[in-house]
């Protein structure tokens, strides 16, 4: 502040001129905090507690790369961001990354000048119904008033399905998750539609859960992920194989709690490789060779963060789903670490 | 008192109080609410609805539960000991009520924003009430600089080096009068402070912070007011002497107390540990940036920076639009139509989406000033049009009046036009500042934490997720006071304004 105050515009002009030529990584260290940019607030994702730490299943991917880059999960500097204002910031270099369980397209990877470096979160667009409607399929739901948050690409989903399925539907248009849930609860819609994680956090705030049904379809794909700037590769790296190093400690039981005992060394040279002990992977992308295990460490594989914040023992109660490692039929799979 | 004379009266009987019926509140009552059959119906309906609509609201306000970690406690509670009677969960605001005031801001800090509360209410006390002690009005020329550097900290001759370019301009426009003339000094008091600002004030405060900290021990109270005690002994003793010599000796008088004496206080007494235990390093506290700035304390920082900043800018819009010089007119004229042609959410968005495009990458100008001045230019366009209103409202005699005295124009304005002209606009005026303050919870939009943006990263607890109308009660609470004040304040302005016999 006081730096922008005293030295104006000019001088920040050149201050960003220097700063520019800079990679994200050298920044990073050289600032000694990740910026990462993250939802205003979104149950189980993203959120701060009453003293203020952030904490949510996006926070802590936030938190596995600066363990990765600066061996330390607390040194991390949360950028609240709209969905209008995310894409801005994160292009204008106001934030290194973007953990805001933001949908991977086509146009937001190509066109926007992004790159989404992996995908932590397969979600849908589903339908929460009360009990009493007595639907059990999307198909049903000729005729229904559906609450929904205008403005977002479930809009143009609901429109789709609807369409195709050749039914009628009258749509009432919500601005926020709050007041959507206040409307539904209160009869102005029949149905809500919504991200399906979003609507079991909805349905699990409720009086009585057991009131509502989240229907079967999953109407679209949503694979949200972590996204970085074009043209800064060895970053959008570091970005990727941090969260590849989570699922892949899952996948070789390599938990937060043993992590210490298997980097001592183990007849698994994949989990050698991946801890350190084996080879110098962390060097090749200008990281610390305990990288990984840093990140095991402070915020846990894949498995145990879903577990903590979005998990079935959470209000929220995730199954795993399409989340579960590729080996339980899921399609968290990552690329060896070799 | 006796009756001497037979059937006259002499003495006075005791006054009697009127019949019960004829005066008091039961008469009140029959006059205005039972005064026919129709008002009583309308009377009685009235009280009907009152008492439903409080007996749904007092019940759930007064009998809400304070004390719970969750929602879903809450609700446990309310089924368990109450009998599942709908209540308010205020254990939400008792869990965040320290966010919902100041944000991010780091809690063992809070007394900084307290306090620069006070000092901003005690400096603006002497503007707003005309029976205080005008010395009070200095407060409100040192206060910005002190509340800003309570705010965000960092060291104090940040806020003092940008102090002293007021302190140049002012120099500038005294004495360089007699120098270069009139114009010139005019120019040169706008030009040299924002030449200053823009290339010195930044090193050097910087250079005072790093030169003053570690190696002179400049890190207590002490350490200033001894200096200046010991400078201003040495002046006052020398003067009679030679001015000149006498302030020459004051400036070494300084410099060998923090170059000989101050270090070795410091070090007599252990107060340079004590200064660094406290975190008083070179009159710097900790340093708070922008981002972590949140709650109704941003929403008060917005609202009032823009109402202090809005007003003189709007007044010289207003006369800028009056004046019949032909640049200033139309430049006046377009920046008030363009500026409140537009919505402010949409100069909102400008300050927060579309400068990042226009600045070079990596630079982040602060949003917390970007929004400042995108919201004091939004409420100067329309301080600006209220005026143009009052100004209007003066019959032509007033202004023909001022200059048949002689008085050239800023005379004329300062001490005939403006008095009566913004006291016709205080209603216009307060209405202004009250609808900028509430419009400052749009900033949710841009992601900044204002209790409306903190009110969704609550809720997207778990613990809280589902709360609605508790949060909202709190917030509105809290702008109600803050707005209610203010129009009562104008409503005690213009009572104490009211000149006229009306």
């Amino acid at each position: 502040m006081q730096k922008s105050v005293l030295l104006g515009a000019a001088t920040v002009a050149l201050l960003a001129a220097g700063a520019a030529s800079a990679t994200t990584l050298e920044d990073v260290k050289a600032r000694g905090s990740l910026t990462c940019g993250v939802s205003t607030g979104l149950v189980g994702f993203a959120a701060p507690d009453a003293s203020g730490t952030w904490e949510g299943f996006d926070v802590d991917l936030c938190r596995a790369v600066a363990a990765a880059v600066l061996g330390d999960p607390t040194k991390v500097e949360f950028v609240p961001l709209s969905t209008q204002t995310r894409f801005t910031a994160l292009a204008s270099g106001e934030v290194d990354m973007l953990a805001r369980n933001t949908t991977w397209t086509f146009s937001r990877d190509v066109d926007l000048k992004f790159e989404f470096t992996g995908v932590n979160y397969y979600d849908g667009q589903g339908f929460m119904v009360p009990k009493s409607l007595g639907v059990t399929s999307a198909k049903d739901l000729d005729g229904a008033t559906v609450c929904i948050q205008t403005g977002t690409t479930t809009e143009l989903n609901l429109a789709d399905f609807f369409r195709i399925n050749n039914i009628s539907y009258e749509p009432v248009p919500i601005e926020t998750n709050a007041e959507a849930q206040q409307q539904y609860l209160a009869g102005a819609c029949d149905v809500y539609t919504t991200d399906a994680s979003g609507l079991a956090s909805t349905r699990a705030s409720f009086e009585n859960p057991g009131d509502h049904v989240i229907l079967p379809e999953i109407i679209s794909k949503e694979p949200l992920g972590p996204l970085v700037r074009h043209g800064d590769n060895e970053w959008g790296d570091i970005v990727r194989w941090s969260l590849f190093a989570m699922i892949a400690a899952e996948e070789y039981g390599v938990t937060s709690a043993n992590v210490d005992e298997l980097a001592k060394g183990t007849d698994n040279p994949e989990i050698n490789r991946l801890l350190g002990t084996e080879g110098d992977l962390g060097a090749m992308f200008g990281l610390d060779a305990a990288w990984a295990k840093n990140v095991i460490k402070s915020v846990g594989n894949y498995g145990e963060v879903f577990e903590k914040n979005i998990g079935e023992n959470t209000p929220i109660g995730l199954a795993r789903g399409l989340n579960a490692q590729w080996t339980d039929g899921g399609l968290m799979y990552s690329p060896p670490f070799r | 008192m006796t009756q001497s004379v037979s059937y006259v009266r002499d003495t006075m009987l005791p006054a009697q109080d009127p019949p019960a019926l004829q005066s008091g509140p039961v008469k009140w009552v029959l006059d205005n609410l039972f005064s026919g059959w129709l008002n009583t119906i309308l009377t009685l309906v009235s009280l009907y609805v009152i008492y439903q609509v409080l007996s749904g609201i007092l019940p759930w306000m007064f009998g809400g539960i304070w004390d719970a970690s969750s929602l879903t406690q809450c609700r446990e509670i309310r089924d368990t000991e109450l009998g599942g009677k709908e209540v308010a969960c205020w254990a939400v605001i008792a869990s965040r009520w320290k966010q919902l005031l100041f944000g991010f801001y780091p809690p063992e800090s809070y007394w900084r924003v307290v306090l620069a509360l006070v000092l901003f209410l005690a400096a603006v006390a002497p503007i707003l009430f005309s029976g205080l002690p005008r010395k009070m009005l200095w407060l409100a020329v040192v206060a910005p600089f002190v509340v800003f550097w309570l705010l965000w900290g960092g060291t104090i001759w940040g806020p003092i080096c940008v102090a002293l370019g007021f302190v140049l301009g002012w120099a500038v426009l005294t004495y360089g009068e007699d120098i270069a003339g009139e114009l010139a000094a005019i120019l040169g008091a706008i030009l040299i402070p924002i030449l200053y600002w823009l290339f010195l004030a930044g090193p050097l405060a910087r250079g005072i912070a790093d030169f003053s900290s570690p190696i002179l021990g400049f890190s207590s109270v002490i350490s200033l007011v001894g200096a200046t005690m010991a400078a201003a002994g040495i002046y006052l003793v020398t003067r009679r002497s030679s001015e000149i010599g006498a302030t020459l000796l004051a400036i070494v008088a300084i410099i060998m107390w923090w170059a000989v004496v101050d270090p070795y206080l410091l070090v007599r007494f252990g107060l340079l540990e004590f200064a660094s235990g406290a975190g008083l390093s070179a009159f710097g506290i900790e340093y708070v940036p922008s981002k972590q700035f949140g709650g109704f304390m941003l929403s008060f920082i917005l609202g009032m920076s823009g109402i202090v900043l809005s007003l003189p800018i709007g007044i010289m819009l207003a006369l800028g639009r009056q004046s019949d010089l032909f640049i200033i007119n139309k430049f006046s004229v377009i920046f008030i139509e363009v500026i409140r042609g537009v919505p402010l959410i949409v100069w909102l968005f400008t300050a927060s989406l579309l400068l990042a495009y226009f600045l070079p990458p990596g630079t982040s100008f602060d949003i917390l000033l970007r929004v400042v001045i995108m919201v004091t230019l939004f409420s100067s366009a329309y301080i600006a049009e209220v005026i143009r209103g009052g100004l209007a409202a003066l019959p032509r005699g007033q202004y023909e009046g001022a200059d048949s005295l002689g008085l050239d124009y800023w005379q004329s304005m300062r001490l005939i036009i403006l008095p009566q002209a913004l006291k016709i606009s205080i209603p216009g005026i307060v209405n202004t500042f009250i609808g900028l303050f509430k419009d400052t919870t749009l900033v949710a939009f841009i992601g900044l934490l204002d209790p409306i943006g903190l009110m969704t990263t609550i809720r997207a607890t778990t613990d809280w997720n589902g709360i609605y109308w508790e949060l909202f009660v709190f917030i509105g609470l809290l702008f109600f006071i803050c707005c209610f004040s203010m129009s009562r304040y104008s409503q005690y302005l213009e009572k104490t304004l009211r000149t006229d016999h009306r």
